[in-house]
C-alpha cells in the first residue's frame, strides 16, 4: 500500500476517541472571551479510527532500526539493551499519576526513590550530591557551566571567562559553555589522540574557568595524564568538568572524583540503560562536590529522620533549569537497572564493554585503519578503510551496513579523525553478534574493492534510497500544508 | 550476570583473540593510583522479581491521583491517555531507537517528527517548528535566546503572570549572558498591566513574553500587546497552552513572532511534572534561528519521497560553539505521543475536549461564586483554570483533602500577594457529580 502521511488518511466523520458522559451544562465562549479570538478556521487535523492510527504508527515503528531489532553500535551513544523490566517499573501508577503540586506527604515513595538513586550515583562517581533537574546530557552540561560561572562571579573572579575543550570533544561541550557565557578555547589533541599536556599548560591560566573533558575520550582512549591535567587546571585556580557521556567503562573501576573532577553530569540514557526514545527523553543529572555542590540546580532531595523532602535552602544555587523535578520515568528506569545490577553487575558492565570494543578492534583491524595504536576502552574508532585505493568512503560503508541489517556506527566523529567510524558495541552484545558484524564489515571491505558501485549506491534494501540532503536544506519542506490553504 | 550474554568460554576466547589474560588486563592504561581498590559500597544485584517488588513498594508509598478527585493544574494537567497511545509508544521500533542520524534506517521516526512538526504548525498557525525541546520552561528560555539572536537587543519584558517556574528557568538560562529580564505586573483582571508594558517598551526591547492563557488561566489581550510591541520592533513570544489553541484563531493572525509552550496537556501522563515536551514555532523568516532538530522532506535518486534531519548547520554537532543551542537529545518520544494523541482526537475531538474543559471550569466557577463559597479574584475571562479566594485556605484545603478532594494549587507560596487564593483546573473528563462534590464539600466546611 502507498505510504501516506497521517493527514492524508483523513476520512471525514471518523473517530478514534471516546468521551465520558456529558452531563455538565454547556457554556458559550462569547459570554466570557473575546469573540474575535475564537477560531473560525479549520485545524485540518485528520479524522481517523483507532485502528487507522495504530496501523499508521506501527508501520512507522517497523521502518526504524532499533536496539530491540538490530545491532546498533552508534559510538558515544551507548546503545545498550533496554531491559523490559524497567519499562514495567516506570508504568506504576504510583509514579505516573503524581502531580508536581501534590504535598510532600503524598510523594514520599517518589522522593525516597530519588534519594536512593542519588546515593548510588554518589557512590559510583564520588560526587557529593546530584540534582535530577537536567533533562538530557546537554542540559546537565549547561547546568554545570552555569554553576562554574556563578562560582567565580561570587568570588569576584571576573577574569575567568574561558572554558577549555579538546578538539575531540562532543559538540555539546563548546555549545553549552557558550550558552553559559564563556569563551571557548579549543585545545588540539596530540598525535596519539590525547590532550596535549604541554599545550594545556600554555593555555591554562588566570582566565581559565574550567576544563571540560570526557574520559575515556571520544577516541575511546583513557586520558592517562588526567591527574596531571587536573593539577595544572586546579593550580591555576580553574575547575574540572566531567562529561559523563563515556561513563560506562569506568563503573566500579575508577571514580570521577578520584580523577580530580569537580562537577559532572551522567547520561542516564547511556550508562544506565534507559531507552533513547528516538532522540529523548534522556536524563542528565548534574553532580558536584566540595564547594561546588552548593551551586547545584534546585531542588535537591533531603531526608530528616524518616521523612523525605525537597531541599530548597541553597542560597548559592543557580536555580531551576527546567520546571519541576526532571524526567521522572527515566529516573525510575535507571534505578530499576541499578537495583538489578548491584555492585558486581556494574563492574561487569565496565569490563565487558571494554572487552567487546577491543575484540572488535582486533577483528576489524586488518580491513579498517585503527585511529590509534593504543588499546581502546568502550569504543573503537577507525579512520575508514585500510585499503585507500578504493573511492569508497566511510559514508558509503555506513549506508551499506544498513543493507546487512546493522545500524551504522557514528561517522565523521570525532572530527579529528579522517573518515571516522566510531564503534561502541556495549556490553550487552554477544560474541556471536560481534563475529557476525565483523564478518559483515569484512565483506563490505571486500565489496569496496570488488564492486565499489554496490557500496556507493547503498542502501538497496530500505524503503528509500540515499536521500538528497542538499535538496532538503535548499528547499525546506518542513511540514504538511493543508491542500486548500 | 544481568544483561551480559558472555559465557565463561566465550569470554576466554575473546580475551585470547586480543591477547589478554584477564578482564583486568584490559584496563592497563588506567593509572595504578587512580584505580578503585575497593568494592563499591552498594548492595548485591537483585532478581527481576525482587527489584520490581522493591519499586512497587516505593510506588505504593505515594498517594497518587487515583485516590483523589483532583483539581490540580498549574502547568501540569492530568488527563486520560488512551490505551492505543501507550501501545504505540511501547513499540521497540520507537523507544529503543535513537536520533535519526541515518535517515534510511530511521524513516519511521523521521516521518513521525515531520508529522509532529505539522501538528504544531497547524495548532499555532506558525510556519515552522523543531522536533521538540525539554519542556515549557526551557522552551520559553530558548525563545528568549532566539529573539536575542534575531534582533541583538538585550531587554526582555515578561509578565509576572507567566508560570513562576518558567520565570525561574529563564533567569537561570540567561544568568551568564547579557540579557535584562524585566517583569510586568498584572492588572485587576489578572492580565498584563498594559500601561506598564507601554511605558517599558522602547527600542532596546528584544521581546515581550506573554502567556495564553496565563498562569491564572486568564486570556490575555494578544492583539493589543502585539500592536504595542511591534511599534518598537520588539518580538512577541506567546507561551501558549496548545490545547487551548484549538479554540483560538491561528496566532499568525496577530502577527505573533514566536509561539512556544509546554506539551504535557497533549497525551502526556503527569509523572510528577516530567517527562513532557516543549515546543517552539515561528515564522518562515526566522527558520534558521530555531534551536533543535528539524526534519524535512526530500527525495531519493528514484524520486521516492523520504525524510531527513535538515538545516543541521544550526546545530551543536556541526557548529560547536557557534550553534543556535546546545540541545542534542530532546523529548522525541513525548513528541510522538503528542502526534498519536492528536491523531486519535482528530479535528472534532480536540475542539470538543477543549470545550468540555471550558464548560466544566465555568460551571464549577459559577457554582462556587453564586453560592458565595469563594471570593472572586480576577473575574471569569478564563478557559479551563481559574483563581478564587477562600478564607483560611490552608485549613480548608486540608479538610477537602480528607474528603479526597485536591482542591487546586495554593498560590500564596508562589505569589505572597495571593494569600488564600486557589488555582483550580477542571479536566474534560470530570462528571457533574465530581464538580458538585467539590461544591458540596466546600459548602459543608464553610
Amino acid at each position: 500500500m502507498k505510504k501516506k502521511l497521517i493527514f492524508e488518511k483523513n476520512v471525514a466523520g471518523r473517530r478514534g476517541f471516546s468521551f465520558s458522559k456529558d452531563d455538565v451544562p454547556r457554556y458559550l465562549w462569547e459570554d466570557f472571551l473575546p469573540a474575535e479570538l475564537k477560531r473560525k478556521e479549520k485545524l485540518y487535523f485528520p479524522q481517523l479510527s483507532e485502528l487507522d492510527v495504530v496501523r499508521h504508527y506501527s508501520r512507522l515503528a517497523e521502518m526504524n532500526f532499533s536496539v530491540d531489532k538490530n545491532f546498533y553500535p552508534l559510538g558515544s551513544c551507548t546503545m545498550k539493551y533496554n531491559p523490559k523490566m524497567n519499562e514495567l517499573a516506570a508504568e506504576e501508577r504510583g509514579f505516573s499519576q503524581l502531580h508536581p503540586y501534590q504535598e510532600e506527604e503524598d510523594v514520599q515513595g517518589m522522593l525516597e526513590l530519588l534519594y536512593l538513586l542519588e546515593k548510588v550515583l554518589v557512590e559510583i562517581t564520588g560526587m557529593e550530591h546530584f540534582s535530577f533537574q537536567p533533562a538530557a546530557g546537554a542540559a546537565g552540561e549547561l547546568s554545570g557551566m552555569l554553576m562554574i560561572k556563578k562560582f567565580f562571579l561570587q568570588r569576584k573572579d571576573f577574569l575567568r571567562q574561558e572554558v577549555i575543550v579538546p578538539d575531540s570533544s562532543h559538540g555539546t561541550n563548546p555549545a553549552s559553555a557558550t550558552l553559559a557565557g564563556f569563551k571557548v578555547v579549543t585545545i588540539k589533541s596530540s598525535q596519539e589522540g590525547l590532550v596535549d599536556i604541554d599545550a594545556l599548560s600554555r593555555i591554562c591560566g588566570s582566565r581559565t574557568a574550567a576544563l571540560m573533558l570526557t574520559n575515556p575520550n571520544t577516541l575511546g582512549l583513557f586520558e592517562e595524564k588526567i591527574w596531571d591535567m587536573a593539577e595544572i587546571v586546579h593550580k591555576q585556580g580553574g575547575l574540572l568538568y566531567y562529561d559523563g557521556a563515556n561513563l560506562n567503562p569506568l563503573l566500579g573501576k575508577v571514580r570521577i572524583s578520584d580523577m580530580g573532577f569537580d562537577i559532572m553530569h551522567i547520561n542516564l540514557h547511556k550508562t544506565f540503560a534507559t531507552p533513547h526514545g528516538g532522540g529523548g527523553p534522556g536524563g542528565g543529572p548534574v553532580g558536584a562536590r566540595g564547594k561546588l555542590k552548593e551551586f547545584l540546580p534546585l531542588p535537591l532531595i533531603g531526608k530528616s529522620e524518616d521523612r523525605f523532602y525537597l531541599e530548597y535552602k541553597l542560597p548559592n544555587s543557580i536555580g531551576r533549569v527546567r520546571s519541576f523535578y526532571g524526567n521522572i520515568p527515566v529516573m525510575v528506569k535507571a534505578f530499576a537497572y541499578l537495583l538489578r545490577l548491584g555492585k558486581e553487575g556494574l563492574l561487569r558492565v565496565a569490563e565487558h564493554a571494554v572487552l567487546n570494543a577491543n575484540y572488535l578492534k582486533e577483528k576489524l583491524k586488518n580491513y579498517y585503519e585503527p585511529a590509534t595504536d593504543k588499546p581502546c576502552w568502550h569504543e573503537v574508532v577507525f579512520a575508514g578503510l585500510k585499503n585507500k585505493t578504493t573511492n569508497v568512503r566511510t559514508f558509503d560503508i555506513a549506508k551499506r551496513l544498513i543493507d546487512y541489517g546493522v545500524h551504522p556506527p557514528t561517522v565523521y566523529f570525532p572530527l579529528i579523525v579522517k573518515e571516522a567510524l566510531m564503534i561502541e558495541p556495549t556490553e550487552t552484545e554477544s560474541k556471536q553478534i560481534l563475529d557476525e558484524f565483523a564478518g559483515v564489515m569484512e565483506a563490505i571491505a571486500k565489496e569496496a574493492v570488488d564492486n565499489p558501485q554496490l557500496v556507493k549506491e547503498a542502501p538497496h534494501t530500505t524503503p528509500v534510497g540515499r536521500l538528497d540532503e542538499a535538496k532538503a536544506a535548499r528547499q525546506p519542506q518542513l511540514r504538511w500544508v493543508p491542500p486548500s490553504a | 550476570m544481568p544483561y551480559i550474554p558472555h559465557t565463561p568460554k566465550e569470554r576466554q576466547e575473546m580475551l585470547e583473540t586480543i591477547g589478554k589474560k584477564s578482564l583486568c588486563q584490559l584496563f592497563e592504561t588506567l593509572p595504578v593510583d587512580l584505580r578503585l581498590r575497593k568494592e563499591l559500597n552498594l548492595d548485591r544485584g537483585l532478581s527481576e522479581k525482587e527489584a520490581l517488588d522493591f519499586i512497587k513498594q516505593l510506588a505504593a508509598k505515594n498517594k497518587n491521583l487515583d485516590a483523589y478527585n483532583s483539581f490540580l493544574g498549574g502547568g501540569v494537567y492530568p488527563h486520560f491517555v488512551p490505551a492505543a497511545l501507550k501501545a504505540i509508544l511501547q513499540q521497540g521500533g520507537f523507544y529503543t531507537s535513537y536520533t535519526p542520524y541515518q535517515a534510511e534506517a530511521s524513516q519511521g521516526t523521521l516521518q513521525a517528527i515531520y508529522e509532529y512538526q505539522s501538528y504544531i504548525c497547524l495548532l499555532t498557525g506558525m510556519d515552522v517548528t523543531s522536533a521538540s525541546l525539554y519542556d515549557g520552561a526551557s522552551a520559553v528560555a530558548e525563545s528568549i535566546l532566539m529573539a536575542r539572536r534575531i534582533n541583538k537587543r538585550k531587554k526582555v519584558l515578561l509578565g509576572r503572570s507567566l508560570h513562576p517556574e518558567y520565570r525561574q528557568v529563564v533567569k537561570t538560562y540567561t544568568a551568564g549572558i547579557e540579557i535584562d529580564i524585566e517583569e510586568l505586573k498584572w492588572d485587576k483582571e489578572g492580565k498584563i498591566l498594559l500601561p506598564e508594558l507601554e511605558m517599558n517598551l522602547n527600542d532596546d526591547v528584544s521581546a515581550v513574553v506573554v502567556a495564553l492563557p496565563n498562569f491564572f488561566g486568564l486570556v490575555e489581550d494578544i492583539k493589543t500587546i502585539t500592536t504595542l510591541a511591534h511599534k518598537h520592533n520588539a518580538l512577541v513570544i506567546v507561551v501558549a497552552n496548545p490545547l487551548f489553541l484549538s479554540l483560538v484563531q491561528p496566532l499568525s493572525y496577530y502577527e505573533v513572532d514566536i509561539v512556544c509552550g509546554e506539551g504535557q496537556i497533549l497525551g502526556q501522563r503527569a509523572y510528577w511534572g516530567g517527562e513532557t515536551f516543549g515546543f517552539i514555532a515561528t515564522r518562515q523568516e526566522f527558520l534558521r534561528k530555531i534551536p533543535g532538530r528539524i526534519v524535512g522532506r526530500t527525495t531519493d535518486k528514484k524520486g521516492e519521497e523520504g525524510f531527513v534531519l535538515t538545516l543541521q548547520a544550526r546545530e551543536q554537532h556541526i557548529r560547536r560553539e557557534k550553534a543556535t543551542s546546545n540541545i542534542c537529545s530532546n523529548q522525541s518520544l513525548n513528541a510522538l505521543a503528542c502526534s498519536v494523541y492528536l491523531s486519535l482526537l482528530g479535528e472534532q475531538g480536540i475542539k470538543a475536549l477543549a470545550e468540555r474543559i471550558f464548560s466544566r471550569a465555568h460551571y464549577l466557577y459559577e457554582q462556587l461564586v453564586s453560592k458565595k463559597l469563594v471570593q472572586e479574584v480576577f473575574g471569569s475571562h478564563f478557559w479551563g483554570e481559574f483563581v478564587v479566594k477562600i478564607p483560611h485556605l490552608e485549613q480548608v484545603g486540608k479538610e477537602m483533602k480528607k474528603h479526597r478532594i485536591l482542591a487546586g494549587v495554593k498560590l500564596g507560596k508562589l505569589y505572597p500577594q495571593l494569600e488564600n487564593c486557589l488555582l483550580v483546573f477542571v479536566d474534560g473528563d470530570k462528571s457533574k457529580k465530581d464538580l458538585d462534590s467539590f461544591v458540596q464539600t466546600l459548602e459543608k466546611l464553610i
